[in-house]
This record gives structure tokens, sequence and C-alpha cells, in this order.
């Protein structure tokens, strides 16, 4: 009797699952479906399910600068998600593995900077950036979005690398010049799957990135950009811009995807598993 | 070269020294890392403290000159930043309440074993990885738009008539679309922190014959205590700097009613060119944050110290 209760409310429990689910899902699978649509079909009413699906939005997302601005977004995100791992794995080194002195309120400080609006910073930063010749390049972009996502590399990494028994380095014995040999033939190796999903978490952040791109930079630019142009257009073509969106987030949700396992983690510095 | 150099006469040095040198060399992997955050997020605080002290505007002819905190003063006076602040506040606090509550709910749901429950979990925390302009321009366009949006077409058939979302309800479309993308986070961590709610309390909860309503309100809910702390200071922090929603929604409009702090900054940044006042601001919001910060790094370390990893 009571176990039939239960597995009814189990039932109920798991269709409302399902329904929220599908609340979070829908939005972005009205996106997909609508970019399939004609424009004729995406602004019909009432709304069609079925329809003769078309490429076209797709064929026509590469004639104007889409490429140009894909290039630059693939560079500075590819680029910034380097250079934030090579920072990153030697200075989670010094806070985990060979710990100097204070570590914990140089792990905290980072944290920190994390925590503080960018928009506080964002006059001098043009500034200086505007001083060096570097706005509307790349350059500046992947400057500043090493910078962002530094702490948030570091602090992911250091979680994977506290994961590590201590007998693997307490047994090589250490001096200046071992470090580096112990850092990239032992525990680079190690930690190579938490390492893949630091750099999709970063590549995410870095591919995303709006406020930077947008005050930093205008034609040579990321592609967040090239979607608020959409905007100037006036009229908003319904199924163009599902197109463009759609093929925007194929990237980013397939990285998200695919570090799925630590991406909690990564989002909060390692204190969720 | 130079390092080495001082490495040898570390050698021959006394001990003192030599430790010195050891100890900038155990430093040495932290400091590329540490010199380019200092000075690339850190020293533009300090510049934007010294510009908000200043009477500074691009477009007026006159140099920028020292006015002491005559631009903080001013913000108090002006309306309109009071009304971001206000907006700010309303924003940011039913976004981090919807997405802590419905990220919580679906979590609880998810918590459960059921099949596809793998997928379900996958296609649900999609939104957070959507590119933020993206989702306002397809929202924009495909969903909250009078006469093409999906949302017009359901409160049509539901015989509430149709509304203009985004002129009628600014501050709500700005809401959902972002509680939409933070529930997906919310449902991340949350998730993960029932999942590591011990089963056998759960399980001796249930041979005392607890139900499980029971269960989740005296045991699961204190347990996740840290993790909802956790989450919504972390959404809370994201969602003061919500840039792209607005921009592309709104434009911080109509008359002001949807611009927050950051947006503010903008525009007396970049369409007034009031540097001075625009840094004022800046260093306004910087003190919201760290108002949120401190609480959140006692909630961060409270957890890594409970799992003895710090």
């Amino acid at each position: 009797m009571s176990l039939r209760r239960t597995s009814h409310l189990d039932t109920l429990l798991t269709a409302l699952t399902w329904i929220g689910t599908f609340v979070m899902f829908a939005p972005i699978g009205w996106m997909i479906l609508t970019s399939f649509k004609t424009e004729q079909d995406a602004v019909s009413y009432p709304p069609k399910l079925f329809f003769t699906p078309t490429l076209e939005h797709y064929q026509r997302i590469f004639e104007n600068d889409f490429a140009a601005f894909l290039t630059v977004s693939v560079l500075v995100t590819l680029t910034s998600t380097a250079i934030v791992i090579v920072l990153a794995v030697p200075a989670a080194f010094a806070l985990t593995v060979r710990p100097i002195p204070k570590w914990r309120d140089v792990l905290f400080f980072f944290i920190s900077t994390k925590m503080m609006p960018i928009a506080a910073g964002i006059v001098p930063i043009y500034l200086v950036a505007r001083a060096f010749d570097l706005l509307n390049t790349s350059t500046v972009l992947i400057i500043v979005y090493v910078s962002m996502n530094l702490p948030l590399a570091i602090w992911m990494i250091r979680s994977f690398m506290v994961e590590i028994p201590r007998d693997v380095f307490d047994a090589v014995e250490v001096d200046g010049a071992g470090r580096f040999r112990e850092m990239t033939q032992i525990i680079v190796p190690l930690i190579k799957p938490g390492l893949a999903s630091t750099a999709l978490l970063c590549g995410i952040f870095a591919w995303n990135e709006f406020f930077l791109a947008v005050n930093l930079t205008t034609t040579v630019s990321t592609l967040p950009v090239f979607l608020q142009k959409f905007l100037s257009f006036g009229q908003l073509y319904t199924a163009q811009v599902a197109a463009v969106a759609t093929l925007i987030n194929v990237p980013v949700v397939a990285a998200g995807w695919l570090a799925q396992k630590s991406l909690t983690r990564g989002l909060t510095f390692g204190a969720v598993k | 070269m130079a390092l080495s150099l001082s490495l040898q006469s570390g050698k021959r040095a006394s001990p003192v020294r030599n430790a010195l040198v050891k100890g900038w060399w155990d430093r040495l992997p932290l400091l590329p890392a540490l010199v380019v955050v200092l000075c690339v997020t850190q020293l533009p605080f300090i510049i934007t403290l010294y510009y908000s002290l200043q009477r500074w505007n691009l477009v007026s002819t006159s140099a920028p000159r020292f006015v002491w905190f005559r631009n903080f003063l001013n913000a108090f006076n002006d309306a309109v930043f009071l009304k971001a602040v206000f907006n700010t506040a309303v924003m940011t606090g039913s976004i981090v309440i919807a997405s802590v509550f419905f990220g919580g709910l679906l979590a609880a749901g998810l918590n459960r074993e059921f099949r596809g429950r793998t997928l379900a979990r996958t296609l649900a925390i999609t939104p957070f990885f959507i590119m933020p302009v993206a989702a306002a321009l397809f929202w924009k366009t495909g969903i909250f738009d009078p006469t093409f949006g999906i949302l017009g077409w359901i409160t049509d058939a539901v015989g509430i008539g149709r509304f203009n979302w985004i002129s009628q309800y600014p501050r709500l479309t700005i809401i959902l679309l972002t509680t939409w993308q933070w529930s997906a986070f919310a449902l991340l961590i949350l998730l993960a922190g029932m999942q590591s709610f011990p089963t056998e309390v759960a399980e001796a909860a249930a041979v005392d014959g607890a139900s499980r309503f029971y269960t989740f309100r005296r045991l699961m809910l204190p347990h996740l205590r840290p993790f909802i702390e956790l989450t919504a200071l972390l959404t809370a922090m994201y969602v003061l700097e919500n840039f792209a929603a607005i921009a592309i929604l709104t434009n911080g409009g109509p008359a002001y009613a949807t611009t927050n702090l950051s947006y503010y900054v903008y525009l007396e940044a970049f369409s007034a060119f009031d540097l001075g006042r625009a840094s004022a601001f800046g260093m306004i919001a910087l003190a919201f944050a760290i108002a949120l910060t401190v609480p959140m790094l006692r909630v961060v370390s409270g957890i890594f110290k409970e799992g003895g990893r710090a």
C-alpha cells in the first residue's frame, strides 16, 4: 500500500522533473528549430512545429563579415586559454605541491580578484590600451582574458593537484633544477583530464565575454560584438538571428558537455566537486 | 641568465642569503601569474580611484582637475544613479532568489534514480553555456517579440492577449532571461551538493520511519546550507555585472528602468565621456562587490575546512 503510493509519487516527481528540464531546454530547442525555417515560417501564426527545413540562413551567415569575427574569436579564445594554462600550472604548483609560505593568502587573493566588478577598472584599462595603441586589436582581448581566467584556472588546477597522493612526489628528491621536470613529467601527466576541463571552462568564458570586447574593440572583435550589430539592422530577422546564434553556440555547448564532470569544481573554485 | 648567476653567488654566500635565494626560487613559478593578475586586475582599480577624484570630461574643453570627493557627493544627488543602484539591487536580488529556487527544485528532481537522468541533467544545464549576447538576441526576436515571439502566442492562446514584454515589463524580461541562464548554474552546484549527501544517513532515516519530506527538510537542507550560500553569492557576484542582457534587450531603458550600476558606468564612460564620474560610479560598484566578497570568502573557506582540503 505505502510502497504503491511511493511509486506513484515517484512517477509524478519524474514527470515534473522532465517538465522542468523541458522548460530549461525549450528556448534552445526553439532557437535551433527556428534556424531551419524560412523567414515566413518563423513568424507564422500559429507557430509551426512541422515545416520544410531550409539551410538558407546557414549559407547566408558567411555573406557578411562573420568569418572575420569568427577568426578573431577563435584566435583570442585559443591563445588566451593556452597562456592561462601555461601560467596557471606553475602557479598552482607553487601553491600546492611545493607550497610557499602564506600560500593560503595568495590563493584567497586570487579568488578575490575574480569578484571585483570589471566595470570598476574599465576606464584605466581603456586608456592604457589606447596609449599603447592596442584598442581594436585581438592582443588587448587576449591580455584581459588571460587575467580574467587566471584566478579560476589556478584554483581549479590546484584542486586537481591536491588529489595527487602525497607519496608520488615525496618519493622524488627535488632540488631547484628538478622542479621543472617534476612539474612537466610527473604532475602534468597525472592531471591531464583536469587540465582539459580547465581549458574548456576558460575557453567558454573567453568565447562568451562581451563587456570587455564591446568596450575595447569594434571592427576587429569577437562574435558577441558581431551579434550586437544585428540590433542596428532595425528590422530583425528571427530565423537569421536563430541560425547565427545556434552556430555560435555549438562550440561552447560542446565544450560544456565535455567538461561536465569537472564543471562544478571549476565554477566554485574547487570548493564543490 | 641573471637568475642562474644570482643562484651561483647564493651558493657561496652566507646561509641567510642562501635561504633568501631559495625562498625566491620557490616563489618563482608563482610570479608570472601573480604579476599578470596584479597588473591587469588590481592596478586599474587604484588608477580608477585616482580618476574618481577628478573632474574629467572628454567632451569639455577644460583640463582634468582635482575635485576630491565631489563626484561621489554628486552621485548621491543624481536621480539616475540612485535608480541604477535600486535597479541593481532589485534585479540582482530577484535573479539570485529565483535561480536558487528553480535550480534547487530541479536539482532535487534530478537527484533521484530514473531513466534518462543523465540526458535530462545535460539538457537542463545547457542554458548556462549559451553566449549571453546570443541568448538575449534570440529571446528578443523569437520569444519576447510582441508579434513574432512564441511568448506572445502562448499568452494569446491562454486568452490574456499579447504583451509587448520588453517595453511594458522591461525589468521582468531581464530577470526572466538571466534567471533562465543562472538557474542552470544553481542546478549544477546544488545537485553536486545533494550528491555529496551521505546515502547511509538517508537510508538510516528511512529505516527509522522518517518520511521523505522529513528527511529532506531536516537532514538534506542543513547539509545543503553552505552550498546554497555559495550558489547565491556566486550568482550575485556575476549578476551584479549583468551587462549583455541589458545591452541587447533594453539598452538600459526605457527611462533607465533597467540600467544597473555596470551599465551606468558604461554609459557615463563611453556615451557621456565623463571619465571622472564613471570612475566614481565604478568605485561605488566595487564597494558593493567587496561587501559581497567578504561573506563569500568565509563560506568558501568554510567548505574547504570541512572537506579538509585547505
